[in-house]
């Protein structure tokens, strides 16, 4: 029973990812991976057809931005049942090297991997010893690795610019199209290059979910001791996969920084990181299609409630509280079963 | 009256068709009123609230109603920048006031010159105007300024060795940079430099070394918040006699509140709003000064603050230059807007300049003393 010590609702993950990884036939046709990258790019041309104005893009790339992030965290939740609570640090990692790139006259593209490399190292580095807590424990610990990110980004003055946050000069998604003779307005470039991004990540997950590597995540999932006496070498898999949950969030923090022009420590700060497990366990923390529903309702909820200002928060609460006790999983594996049942 | 207005702008969210009229003027404005930086935003919304209530019973400019269109964005840059956009895209403003936070304000400035609309951020920062932006305009005076006439008045005062004793959060360790680079122009020596956390409880350490460091012969204490008041009851505890300078942040009532008599004596450079009743009958901010605060007080119930008065400013800069403009065409409204002369404001008198848009001179702050538990002009 060792590792079950994760407070998250666990879902019984194989139901849960046969719901949405795609119907059977599809899959089997083009692969899991290939299927929900379609499914991504589909959604995507599907929000420019119906957006009206840059507004509409500008939020639907943040919605794309936070699914990328929230899908590192679906691996990490949804797949082996780790939490953590200083993913917003790693997103951090990769906003500040992309920003702070540039100053050293190192090109935008180049800082970004770099940056993006820098979050999985110190993942592989700092994983090691804390994944070998559970539960609170590693809670609590990743909350200080990302308390500590925080603390850098905001005292070190002279490299980031302090607490008044930095501009990030360099790449603009905009000159991407241009080389392909496409003009496009600046909000819009970003928000195809964001969902772009964000579904060869969901891809990459759903590949990930279902290749070896990935069945012997959920194994560990259900019980560490259990996978250990298949042969699974727990500690390594735990922290590949906190690796690539880094991953996806440094890559994310770097799109932010590129497409927001300006960044402040508030993107490595605590809140952050607790947004993203909220909205992973919001739309459901077993697959990436959560990720998505997740991000889309925390990231544009807020603007359709500007109306009620004053009440925004309690309307995001009062979802969030309606959605834990009565679909404890999520919303789209929750969804997902009732189809099922209807179906059956 | 904030709701009613953010209803109108938000319908175009839920008829994806359907274009706001555009009937009046409409003016956009980005706020931390909720968050970590509310004691900016609120005082700030609530100024703007009363000011368009005031300007539309009043029969608008040029006989235009005005629209205010304010978002609360917590101070998030994040937010800032989706909000500025909304109010551009959406509501279809002619200028945008805010960014209560300098980080909200920098993430939003490069919009405005894509779009071609002005811009009035109330935050401090140097950089919002240094290098200056086409369309990006503030209203509040820097904290480099801050430092000047700090040492301004210490030199005046015969001496050169100053010891600092900064909070580390965002303000002070701004405030902290902007004084050690203009020391030197400014005929002062730091000779000692400490820090505390802004949450800290106990500075005596900090007072100590300073008070023992050689030929100290004043101190300045760059900080936010409560930092301060514990900085000067430290202060009168150990009982130190050098004179003891507090910086525009902490220059209100409430700051007199937290550190009671052992307030007494200190300076600072503060804005005129807080010595309505000793402004000369000649100066040109005492209009201004008193009625703000006239209206401020008979709507709220409570005295306006400094960031408050930077939204004043802001909102009437705005008014003047759209009724010189005579045309509600943003680019129009810009250019009357660095035109801007001698505007007499509650913060300063403001200039703007090609090369200038925050417009305000050494003039704007008036070194304050705390006598008798209130406030009084230093005579220069």
């Amino acid at each position: 029973m060792a590792g079950q010590g994760t407070t998250v609702a666990t879902a019984p993950v194989e139901t849960a990812r046969r719901a949405h990884v795609g119907n059977g036939k599809a899959r089997a046709l083009i692969g899991p991976g290939l299927c929900t990258f379609l499914i991504f790019a589909v959604l995507v041309a599907l929000g420019a057809l119906i957006f009206p104005s840059s507004y509409f893009y500008r939020v639907g790339t943040l919605v794309w931005i936070n699914t990328l992030a929230v899908t590192g965290i679906v691996v990490l939740l949804g797949y082996v049942g780790l939490v953590s609570l200083g993913h917003a640090g790693f997103f951090a990692i990769g906003a500040y090297a992309t920003a702070i790139g540039p100053n050293y006259g190192i090109p935008s593209p180049l800082a970004m991997a770099g940056g993006v490399a820098l979050a999985g190292l110190l993942a592989l580095v700092v994983g090691r010893p804390i994944l070998r807590l559970s539960g609170y424990y590693l809670a609590i610990a990743t909350l200080g690795l990302g308390m500590l990110i925080w603390m850098v980004l905001s005292k070190e003055a002279w490299l980031t610019g302090g607490p008044d946050g930095m501009t990030v000069s360099g790449m603009n998604a905009r000159n991407l199209f241009k080389l392909v003779g496409l003009k496009l307005k600046s909000a819009e470039a970003w928000y195809w290059v964001a969902g772009f991004v964000a579904a060869i990540g969901a891809a990459i997950a759903v590949n990930l979910a279902n290749s070896p590597s990935g069945r012997a995540l959920r194994a560990i999932h259900d019980s560490d001791v259990a996978a250990r006496s298949l042969g699974i070498d727990v500690a390594r898999a735990k922290s590949r996969a906190f690796v690539i949950s880094a991953i996806y969030a440094a890559v994310a923090g770097a799109l932010l920084a590129l497409a927001n022009g300006y960044i402040t420590p508030e993107t490595g700060g605590f809140m952050h990181s607790v947004e993203m497990v909220t909205m992973a366990v919001l739309g459901g923390a077993a697959s990436v299609f959560g990720a998505l529903v997740g991000a889309l309702i925390l990231t544009a909820l807020p603007q359709l409630l500007t109306v009620f200002a004053d009440y925004e928060h309690m309307v995001l609460g009062a979802i969030m509280v309606v959605t834990m006790i009565a679909m404890r999983r999520g919303l789209v594996p929750f969804i997902a079963d009732l189809w099922n049942r209807r179906k059956s | 009256m904030r709701r009613q207005a953010v209803a109108a702008g938000v319908s175009a969210l839920a008829i994806l068709t359907a274009a706001p009229a555009i009937a009046e003027i409409r003016i956009g404005a980005s706020l931390a009123i909720t968050g970590p930086a509310a004691f900016l935003g609120d005082p700030e919304a609530k100024t703007l609230e009363m000011l368009v209530e005031e300007l539309n019973a009043n029969g608008g400019i040029n006989g235009e109603e005005v629209e205010l269109i304010v978002y609360d964005d917590g101070a998030d840059p994040n937010k800032a920048r989706t909000f500025a956009t909304r109010l551009i895209e959406e509501d279809e403003v002619v200028a945008v006031i805010g960014g209560s936070s300098t980080g909200a304000t920098m993430a939003m400035a490069p919009l405005f010159a894509d779009y071609e609309i002005p811009f009035i951020s109330l935050a401090g920062a140097v950089v919002i105007v240094d290098p200056v932006q086409e369309f990006v305009f503030k209203t509040p005076h820097t904290d480099r300024m801050a430092c000047e006439k700090i040492f301004a008045d210490i030199t005046a005062r015969g001496l050169s060795k100053v010891g600092l004793i900064s909070g580390t959060d965002g303000f002070g360790a701004s405030m902290r940079e902007q004084c050690l680079d203009v020391a030197e122009a400014s005929g002062v020596e730091i000779v000692a430099d400490e820090s505390y956390g802004a949450t800290d409880s106990d500075m005596t350490p900090q007072l100590t070394n300073i008070a023992a460091t050689d030929g100290i012969e004043a101190i300045v204490n760059p900080g936010f918040g409560q930092g301060p008041a514990v900085v000067t009851r430290n202060y009168a505890q150990l009982g130190l006699e050098l004179p003891f300078y507090q910086s525009h942040g902490v220059a209100s009532d409430a700051f007199l509140d937290l550190a009671g008599e052992a307030a007494e004596g200190l300076r600072l450079p503060a804005t005129p709003l807080l010595i309505p009743d000793q402004l000369a009958e000649d100066d040109p901010q005492r209009q201004p000064v008193q009625d703000y605060i006239a209206a401020y007080e008979e709507k709220y119930g409570e005295k306006p603050s400094t960031f408050g008065g930077y939204a004043y400013d802001a909102f009437h800069l705005l008014v003047d230059a759209i009724e010189r403009a005579g045309s509600t065409d943003p680019v129009e409204i810009r250019d009357a807007l660095e035109a801007t002369e001698g505007h007499a404001g509650v913060t300063g008198v403001y200039s703007f300049t090609p090369e200038d848009h925050m417009g305000l001179d050494l003039s704007a702050f008036r070194i304050l003393k705390v006598a008798d538990g209130g406030w009084k002009p230093v005579e220069e």
